[in-house]
């Protein structure tokens, strides 16, 4: 009895260095989890996870997102919920640090048993982890990025994109820029990862001649002084930033700081204003100037109604779900609203799964169902096509807090596709069923 | 009579234990430790086999630095870079050479970064107090920003994504995936264990304390105390390659935000809290690495803190972790157990006893 256990450990030993001789890299491909269970599902409940950057450099403005989608949850779970079951919303730091990432989803599906991942947030980050959820069987819904990878439905088919991707994002900007600014100097000043070569793909299509400069810059590394000024020296009149709000900021202040003033273009990850007006307040405090009118005059793409906008029914219903449901100190931003609309297409999915909710009936739900409401442009979960968002509008930013749409909502394909205007009609939240039994 | 031949039995094979070769005695404790590793991981859940491993790949780490620094005497800020250069190494293995073993991968990182650190600690061994410092601390910043210069092979600041085989087709029904991989990293890891305490024995680490202690009176002694140096900077390295390539292997990822300049501190601050110098003190670092983290979080949301707060909390709770062991212990866990240890024979035996 007691040689017994260092035989076994002797043995696992063994088997280890036998096992050790196969290639470290040679995965095999096993059977797919099955899809026909409930994990994380009560009669009264059902539990969905989530990681975001609480702390770090892309913390400021994403932080938000969370909170947008819990005060949304709350307001489904006091109207009774969906089909009877309260949701359980759990979100986890990362700090967007990819192996902080790994961590929290593995305690998020391994301990906490989640039924399904919500908007995990980031490219590095949860480049991560799709294959472990697919793996997993875990269902991996409207990834808060708009990273191509995430519309992968032959190897990743339980991962569904969110926010329309980098390259259709870009190749709207470009047409826009290219058809209203057609004899300006352009310049490029983008995030030095998938957002970069992403959304230059697009741009490529439209602005290829008229690109005289691009500037990376690294995220963590707030010291973008030398792009500036390259910016400023290669004469650029338009400056198209692809970046977090955070570098957003910088951009601006940046520029200011040295007398440049081009035409600023945001895309949609870096252009809520609210944000960015509350990152350049304490800086221009300094100046004697004020936030608000540097950032008059702003461009940007988007996809979801501006958190400023007036006469949208959607909003109606937000306003009145941030004064009951959101912690006073969270000003209404574009951010907060992106993870309302987020959980709202959330709930629509649990309601469309049914009543005996599986994960295999969640993936049927959004397979077949429509999941236009909140968002200006149409949104594509169908099997084969897991892209979400398809296009955008341009907006324009003037002081004071109201925005200008420059140019109705478009759609595209992340090829080399047109860019096309489309006929859509928006449901109302009356006629969209996203709580009840 | 009954009682005293009890006690010559066992200090016989006490005796017998402690004259058998030290080689024998280390893989014999690491065979041990390895059996409590494959009984803890069977009675736990996968989550926590997961965390089991992240113990074991910080261990490497913080008892390489506990060799530099307690038995050779120099200091590193530096070793998140080696940890940078074995998670590295075995992401590019696993993404270009799939058919390479797990174990020529884990060599293979453990070469580089003792490579490595050939290289720096030729340099470094004719420095010393905040010069070596200051010398160490250029790797941690700096390293990190090569994968940021060379995106197309190392990823950029995206880094390196792969997936590592799981538990082997055999034995697959029986044995998930996290415990398997927690398996691998302890085997690893005592193995490991047992180079850097047979050093840290052996006739190396005693010439390695001879030069902390006295560098001239070791010189005359006919020891080279800059090559002394520098091998124990490879060793140390060597650990912190492997450290580095485990994570890679356990987290099927590589990325230069996760190697920065924190890291690095973090492992000194643990070595620090653990003890200088002991095996068993690195132990109660990596520990403290893991395990105050995962308390300050259930404490954060237990207290229901705000997220500012919430997300502090960890670092606040090792900061103070820290000081309270110096203050009270300042030769780190492992001493402050030690004296306990001590203190309590002395009052089972007597005054004036002699233990054993």
């Amino acid at each position: 009895m007691r040689k017994a256990p260092p035989l076994v450990a002797v043995l696992a030993a063994a088997a280890l260095l036998t096992a050790s001789c196969t290639g470290a890299g040679e995965v095999a491909e096993g059977d797919a989890a099955s899809l026909d269970v409930s994990t994380g599902v009560t009669d009264d409940s059902v539990r969905l996870g989530t990681h975001m950057p609480l702390t770090g450099p892309a913390a400021p403005g994403y932080s938000q997102i969370s909170v947008g989608a819990r005060a949304v949850f709350d307001y489904v779970n006091a109207q009774g919920g969906v089909h009877g079951r309260q949701i359980e919303y759990l979100v986890e730091d990362d700090g967007y640090d990819p192996v902080r990432t790994v961590e929290v989803v593995n305690e998020l599906v391994l301990q906490d048993e989640i039924f399904a991942m919500v908007g995990g947030l980031g490219t590095p980050t949860h480049a991560r982890v799709i294959d472990f959820l697919n793996e997993q069987g875990v269902p991996d819904l409207f990834v808060s990025s708009g990273a191509l990878m995430w519309n992968q439905p032959d190897t990743h088919p339980l991962t569904f994109g969110y926010q329309v991707d980098y390259t259709r994002e870009a190749k709207i900007q470009g047409q826009y820029v290219a058809e209203n600014f057609p004899d300006a100097s352009v310049g490029v000043f983008f995030q030095n990862d998938d957002v970069g070569t992403d959304t230059q793909a697009g741009l490529e299509q439209y602005l290829g001649e008229q690109i005289v400069v691009r500037e990376p810059y690294e995220s963590g590394n707030t010291d973008i002084g030398p792009q500036v000024s390259a910016l400023e020296e290669a004469g650029a009149e338009v400056v198209i930033c692809e970046c977090i709000p955070t570098y957003m900021a910088l951009l601006i202040l940046e520029s200011q700081a040295i007398g440049y003033e081009p035409q600023f273009v945001a895309s949609s990850i870096g252009a809520d204003t609210v944000t960015l007006n509350g990152l350049l307040q304490e800086f221009a405090d300094a100046d004697g100037g004020t936030a608000d009118d540097m950032l008059d005059g702003l461009i940007a793409t988007g996809y979801l109604p501006q958190a400023t906008a007036a006469d949208d029914p959607w909003l109606e219903l937000y306003t009145q779900i941030y004064e009951e449901y959101v912690p006073e100190e969270q000003p209404f931003t574009n951010t907060l609203l992106y993870g309302m609309v987020q959980a709202t297409q959330t709930s629509m999915a649990l309601m469309a799964a049914g009543p005996d909710l599986t994960r295999q009936s969640l993936v049927d739900a959004l397979h077949s169902g429509e999941f236009n409401g909140p968002g200006l442009v149409p949104f594509s979960t169908a099997e084969g096509e897991h892209s979400g968002f398809q296009g955008a509008y341009v907006t324009q930013y003037h002081a004071g807090g109201r925005s200008e749409i420059l140019q109705e909502p478009r759609v595209t394909d992340r090829e080399t596709g047109p860019i096309e205007e489309f006929d859509f009609s928006r449901p109302t939240p009356d006629e969209v069923v996203f709580y009840g039994g | 009579m009954t009682d005293d031949t009890a006690r010559t039995g066992r200090a016989a094979v006490l005796d017998r234990w402690r004259r058998s070769p030290m080689l024998l005695r280390h893989l014999a404790a690491a065979l041990a430790a390895f059996l409590g590793i494959v009984l803890l991981t069977s009675v736990t859940d996968p989550f926590t086999n997961l965390r089991i491993a992240t113990i074991g790949y910080h261990l490497v780490a913080v008892a390489g630095l506990a060799l530099l620094i307690g038995v050779s005497g120099q200091i590193s800020l530096g070793h998140g870079a080696f940890m940078f250069i074995g998670a590295y190494t075995m992401a590019l293995l696993v993404i270009h050479v799939p058919g390479s073993p797990l174990w020529a991968n884990l060599l293979l990182a453990i070469a580089a970064s003792c490579a490595a650190g050939v290289a720096v600690g030729a340099a470094t061994a004719r420095l010393h107090g905040p010069y070596l410092a200051g010398a160490t601390l250029i790797l941690a910043v700096g390293l990190p920003a090569v994968a940021l210069r060379y995106p197309e092979a190392l990823g950029g600041s995206n880094g390196l994504t792969f997936s590592v085989a799981g538990t082997p087709p055999a034995l697959s029904d029986t044995v998930p995936d996290p415990r398997w991989q927690s398996w691998v990293v302890w085997l690893a890891v005592l193995l490991a264990l047992v180079v850097v305490a047979n050093v840290s024995r052996g006739r190396l680490g005693r010439r390695l304390r001879a030069v902390r202690d006295d560098e001239a009176a070791a010189a005359l002694s006919g020891l080279r105390p800059g090559r002394l140096r520098t091998v124990a900077f490879v060793i140390s390295a060597g650990c912190g390659g492997l450290a580095g390539a485990l994570q890679a292997y356990l987290l099927g990822t590589a990325t230069p935000s996760s190697f920065g300049l924190a890291l690095s501190l973090s492992l000194l601050a643990a070595v620090v809290l653990g003890g200088l110098g002991s095996l068993w003190g690195a132990l109660w670092g990596a520990l403290a690495l893991v395990y105050v983290e995962v308390w300050g979080h259930d404490a954060a949301e237990a207290l229901g803190l705000s997220d500012h707060v919430a997300n502090n909390l960890p670092i606040a709770l090792f900061g103070a972790a820290l000081i309270a062991i110096v203050l009270l212990w300042p030769s780190g866990v492992q001493g402050g157990l030690a004296r306990l240890g001590a203190a309590v024979r002395t009052r089972r035996i007597g005054p004036g006893g002699r233990p054993d």
